[in-house]
């Protein structure tokens, strides 16, 4: 099957065509026209009109309208405004702000040039993992050639506009992609996110109005610019407008980066451009929304995907990572790998997510490792609410979301695990159970032989046993077997 | 400003446009919990990260419960503060933080004056439904706090206080998640940074996290020691605040049921640093004056302007972050540390009694003075002048121990000859008060007239800098003081930069001075306690006969006897003192 | 009596050098940490000392913030850093087994280099290189779709 068929490049419109090192090639594709055009036609506030109808939302996860976002810091006025590039790209399986960076710089500088021109801002700052070298590398490129033809600097195009970039490194915090805690972080102190209000486009970076947009978001203006709004907001759904990029993984024929319009199934992602299931295995849940997102089961494969309708299944857009998961996935395991890296990214300001996220996992541990006990399923249900009630920033209010998820669609999973003492997964090492099967037992010892811990006992050429207390489930005895005798259950 | 009408739990209300739901809330006698929050009103100390979530309250139309705390009153908001979804989310809350705490209230410090207990007993908690990691910390002993962070709840008010307030950054959030805590770089002890002991953080502690080194057993055995003779000084600002303890009224001047109570607790003599502090104005005011008198001579080696140097967490503080400045402060020591001098060279001798039999206690409102007593400059022979250093709060402790009734108790005077005193002395208990003595002083000795009005209110106030020039008989002398240790830090700014127009700074680390330090009683947030001490000073100078340090009987007989004159040789090897360089400083390895 | 603190001549000049690039400007720290990281390689607390001097921020300041972010170090990498990438497509396809087998041949744990200082290990978050998936780096070297049998070949490359 054509995995480009369904898709759509638009954030991605130049990644691979171009070489992102030579401005003349983005040129060439009508760069720079769309910022060349805005500063021609010298009004910021038709400008914002334009994003604003375009329907464009945020793509960094929240989906807050980006037009609205750019009117709402044009309307504080100060001596200095930040328009800013969220490129702090933190979910795990998630690389699309990367590609876009190191395959095609000039569109978010582009983008970040006009958006500065909209809001009054002089000034841009791109916040970018420090991990991702060659993405910096390109960038500081990119910058430097587009200073030196013009695009940034002084007076641009003649105009008076004037606008420079400037580059600062995140340092290892998911945290930080929330926009408070990335301007502490920007402004050289601990990435903890503040309450909001004050937002910041009233009071951000050094206290001055300020902007923030992620570098998918970036990278769709120029287009929009350049082939008009009504032909943008044609794209998509009712409520969500163009195009996301996705980074398809997980147990799926087809892997990486892929490009479609708001509204596509997620049957149509998952069969047709990822070609299915790995291995001719059940399909029986995806990922969305990272670590602020949630499993959604074969009932939702329907469901065009957009900002609310994943919100209303439980799950959300969050950066795009996109995994599919297999009949082989433990659905408590899975979970509890989310909240695993929630609590290791937490920045330990206020006591839901510092404490409870903490308590969520143990509990979870619990469970995986047969320990658990219906009232932990109850516990565990009432802390993700108080949780996602009150936790202080959208990192801590989501975290529970890889839970309640999982809960609301796997409900029998969790009490099969609790109940039970059963993984129906069979992935749970704890749950799992390695017997000897004595009418295939020829007892030729080599499992014994390569048990470490001793654990099986048996005369040479009569059948051997396993004693379940010294297990230790490693699957040596497993693998060594010749006569299929050793079964798991 | 405008006003806003909202409802808070069906009752509708109206408050001015920018309230706070809590505020709000509070203004119509709705209770709405708190922990992280904290707001001393008048002194510019707030914290309000928003962070503990116990204030938590449900806005109507929106996803989330919102915190009181920081969300700001909007027209037609309709707000519920005890539904069950507010209790539930409350309630969980709470446990959690219990769940990573030792609860180990039984031997706590902090064991019944603990914010977090007072919200355990209001919800009532009787069990936790998580059993779990708890967080675990090195507990950390300094010369004056006491850090156990397995009880830290995260409020950040100890770090508000000592970064914001004080700008003494001894203490930082490190880590991150549930590793996180507050704490000094490296998570290294606090002996090793540049507090300065105010015990600011100790007093803002919801929780036992933070709280003095307590010196009480060590008290009770040398009174229990029969071969030690047990004296005791108590400060001017722990007379005004020791009352609260035994549930009087904020404001109480309790000196007479205080040195009742010290003479009942054990004490061989009950004296006082009020004492002391006119001491200390005969020697700083001396001091001051013969700056000046140089100084107007045109003696441009002189250094202005002279600084006030009876506070611990202040003279630390300057010489960590301004020892380019350490030629500047009155070399004179402080109450405390005269006191000590004076009775273990003057008094020891007098009754008999040698050095090292002679022990010397302090009550203070202060942690800095538990530091400043072990400070080497301040020991002979590795015996210090000052023994112990217990704070108001100990002393109460001490009383409630003994089975006192303080209440009750008659008023008694203290003993002769380090007990006697001058309202001048009194007043050193709050900012403003020590360079107001020195200016009845300074004045009456430069002009050789009497002072026009005691009462120098211009130098009186809470504000956190103030300023006045007092007319010394047509010569107008700058006045500027401050406190807290952001306040100051501008003063000496000024003059590092050659701007000050002052020619004497009064300056206390804590705010409100000493009527609010480290070691009285907890105010909780309410700054009408401060507010309160404060008149009581002011009471309490007032109510004294004699009112000008110089006037001080015991004190001109101590010269007469012993010292000679102020400033003079012997004063000089006893009441003065001299300043370190304590920045740290970088040089080349040469080993590697 | 001040603290006295003994470092490299060059570490103090390079710092020193560093900071003042970004004009001694404490809201500039992250950049200067991050430069002074890429120079010794850590950020050991003598370095943290003297930037807080430098930028006239608190020490203090300076270790919470080197505490909050994961890139940052106090304990001195291998010759051969060995991370491994612990995002969800990697896990999902075996990373924990594959990390904890580096675990066991090189005794160490997460976070700490060998006695030798010749292996250090990290696990990081996605390195977007999912289709590899698991996949762990060595220096600049990528190794992808690796099972838990292939770490002791690994190891042994750099012996």
């Amino acid at each position: 099957m054509d995995v480009n068929k369904k898709q759509l490049r638009i954030a991605l419109r130049n990644c691979g065509f171009i070489d992102p090192e030579n401005i003349d090639q983005y040129i060439v594709r009508d760069g720079y026209m769309a910022l060349a055009n805005v500063l021609m036609q010298n009004n910021p506030q038709a400008a914002i009109e334009v994003v604003k109808k375009s329907g464009l939302r945020g793509r960094g996860g929240g989906g807050f309208p980006t037009g609205l976002k750019w009117e709402l810091a044009s309307k504080n006025p100060s001596d200095q405004k930040y328009m800013i590039c969220n490129a702090d790209e933190g979910d795990p399986g998630a690389f699309m702000d990367r590609s876009i960076l190191e395959g095609d710089p000039h569109s978010v500088i582009e983008a970040m040039a006009i958006g500065g021109f909209c809001i009054g801002a002089t000034k841009g700052l791109i916040y970018i993992r420090a991990e991702y070298p060659l993405a910096i590398k390109r960038l500081e490129i990119a910058i430097a050639q587009a200073r030196e033809y013009g695009f940034l600097g002084q007076k641009i195009l003649g105009s008076d506009f004037d606008f420079d970039l400037e580059l600062r490194y995140g340092a290892g915090a998911f945290v930080c992609g929330e926009e408070t805690a990335l301007i502490h972080s920007m402004e050289g102190m601990r990435g903890e996110p503040t309450f909001k209000p004050p937002f910041p486009a009233q009071e951000g970076y050094l206290k001055k109005p300020s902007n923030v947009n992620n570098v998918e978001t970036f990278a769709n203006i120029p287009v929009i610019f350049n082939k008009g709004w009504e032909w943008f907001s044609s794209i998509g759904t009712e409520k969500s407008k163009g195009t996301k990029v996705f980074a398809l993984a997980g147990q799926i024929n087809n892997v990486g980066l892929i490009e479609v319009p708001m509204g596509i199934t997620l049957r149509e992602v998952i069969f047709e451009i990822g070609g299915g299931i790995k291995g001719g295995k059940q399909f029986k849940a995806v990922q969305t929304g990272g670590p602020s997102g949630g499993c959604l089961t074969e009932a939702f494969l329907d469901t065009p995907i957009d900002y609310d309708n994943l919100i209303a299944a439980g799950s959300m857009m969050g950066s795009g990572g996109m995994i599919v998961m297999d009949e082989t996935s433990c659905m408590p395991a899975v979970a509890r790998f989310y909240l695993d890296f929630t609590v290791e990214e937490s920045c330990g300001k206020c006591t839901p997510c510092r404490i409870g996220n903490k308590r969520l996992c143990e509990i979870l541990d619990k469970i995986i490792e047969g320990k658990g006990t219906m009232d932990d399923l109850t516990i565990l249900k009432n802390l993700s609410q108080v949780i996602k009630d009150t936790a202080l920033c959208g990192l801590g209010q989501t975290s529970p979301n890889p839970i309640l998820s999982t809960i609301d669609h796997f409900w029998d999973e969790y009490v099969a695990h609790v109940t039970n003492k059963k993984c129906p997964a069979g992935q749970c090492k704890s749950m799992k159970q390695y017997i000897i099967d004595a009418e295939q037992c020829i007892g030729c010892t080599a499992c014994a032989r390569a048990c470490p811990v001793g654990a099986i006992k048996g005369e040479k050429k009569n059948p051997h046993s396993i004693n379940q207390d010294l297990c230790i489930k490693c699957g040596a005895c497993y693998e060594k077997c010749k006569f299929n005798a050793i079964s798991i259950i | 400003m405008e006003n806003i009408k909202l409802t808070i739990d069906n009752k509708e209300i109206e408050v001015a446009a920018g309230t706070t739901i809590l505020k709000a809330a509070r203004l119509h006698n709705i209770e709405i919990p708190t922990l992280c929050y904290f707001d001393l009103k008048g002194m510019d100390i707030t914290n309000k990260p928003g962070s503990c979530r116990i204030c938590t309250v449900e806005i109507e139309g929106r996803k989330n419960l919102a915190p009181a705390c920081i969300t700001e009153c909007m027209p037609g908001m309709i707000v519920r503060t005890n539904n069950i979804r507010v209790l539930n989310a409350r309630r969980s809350v709470l446990e959690l933080l219990l769940s990573d705490h030792p609860t180990d209230c039984l031997i706590c410090p902090k064991s019944g004056n603990c914010e977090l207990q007072a919200l355990a007993v209001r919800f009532g908690i009787r069990e936790l439904p998580y059993q779990g990691e708890k967080s675990s910390h090195k507990r950390d002993k300094s010369p004056a706090i006491l850090r156990d962070m397995d009880k830290c709840v995260m409020c950040r008010r100890c770090e508000m206080m000592c970064n914001k307030f004080q700008t003494v950054g001894a203490l930082s959030a490190v880590n991150r998640g549930f590793n996180a805590v507050v704490a000094p770089a490296f998570e290294d002890s606090l002996s090793q940074t540049a507090c300065t002991f105010c015990g600011q953080c100790v007093a803002v502690c919801p929780v036992g996290a933070l709280s003095e080194v307590n010196h009480t057993a060590s008290v009770i055995r040398a009174i229990n020691d029969p071969k030690k003779t047990v004296v005791v000084q108590t400060a001017p600002a722990v007379r005004v605040a020791i009352g609260e303890e035994f549930r009087m009224k904020p404001g109480t001047i309790a000196t007479g049921q205080m040195s009742a109570a010290l003479r009942r607790l054990g004490f061989d003599y009950v004296f006082d640093t009020d004492w002391s502090a006119d001491l200390t104005i005969m020697e700083e005011g001396t001091e001051l004056l013969g700056r000046l008198n140089k100084y107007l001579a045109g003696d441009k080696e002189v250094k202005m302007p002279l600084l006030t140097s009876c506070c611990p967490a202040w003279v630390k503080f300057f010489e960590h972050q301004f020892p380019d400045l350490k030629d500047i402060p009155s070399t004179a020591k402080s109450p405390q540390q005269m006191f000590g001098a004076i009775a273990k060279n003057y008094f020891a001798q007098k009754i008999g009694v040698k050095r090292e039999d002679l022990i010397v206690v302090s009550v203070m409102p202060c942690l800095a003075k538990k530091y400043e007593l072990s400070r080497d400059e301040f020991k002979t022979d590795n015996n210090p002048d000052v023994d112990f250093s217990i704070t108001t709060r100990e002393l109460a402790a001490l009383i409630k121990q003994a089975n006192i009734d303080f209440s009750s108790l008659p008023e008694e005077d203290f003993d002769s000859p380090l007990g006697e005193s001058t309202g001048a002395g009194v007043i050193f208990g709050t900012t403003g008060g020590v360079i107001e003595a020195a200016v009845r002083t300074a004045y009456e000795i430069h002009t050789g007239k009497p002072c026009p009005s005691i009462d120098f209110t211009e130098l009186r106030g809470l504000e956190g800098i103030r300023s006045a020039t007092i007319d010394f008989d047509g010569l107008p002398i700058n006045i500027g003081i401050a406190h807290g240790l952001s306040n100051a830090r501008k003063l000496l700014e000024e003059i590092r930069e050659g701007k000050s127009q002052f020619h004497a700074i009064e300056i206390m680390a804590c705010p409100g001075g000493c009527i609010n330090g480290g070691g009285q009683p907890l105010n909780h947030g309410d700054s009408r306690i401060i507010q309160a001490r404060w008149e009581a000073i002011y009471k309490a100078d007032k109510d004294k006969p004699i009112r000008k340090s110089h006037e001080n009987k015991s004190v001109q007989q101590l010269y007469k006897e012993f010292l000679g004159e102020p400033c003079g040789e012997k004063a000089h090897h006893l009441l003065h003192t001299h300043y370190f360089k304590r920045k740290t400083e970088f040089e080349v390895d040469l080993d590697k | 009596m001040p603290v006295k603190i003994k470092m490299k001549q060059d570490h103090i000049d390079k710092i020193k050098e560093i900071c003042k690039k970004f004009n001694n400007d404490g809201g500039e720290l992250i950049n200067v940490l991050h430069q002074t990281q890429h120079f010794i390689g850590y950020l050991p607390a003598e370095a943290q000392e003297l930037i807080a001097s430098e930028l006239n921020v608190s020490v203090a300041h300076v270790y919470g913030v080197v505490s909050f972010y994961s890139f940052f170090t106090m304990t001195p990498k291998g010759e051969y850093p060995i991370s491994v990438c612990m995002g969800t497509a990697c896990y999902v396809r075996g990373a924990e087994r594959v990390l904890d087998e580096f675990k066991r041949l090189l005794n160490i744990n997460v976070g700490e280099t060998t006695a030798d200082g010749k292996f250090s290990l990290t696990a990081l978050r996605c390195i977007g290189a999912c289709g590899l998936a698991p996949v762990i780096t060595i220096g600049e070297k990528v190794y992808g779709r690796l099972a838990p049998d292939d770490v002791k070949g690994i190891i042994e490359e750099y012996k």
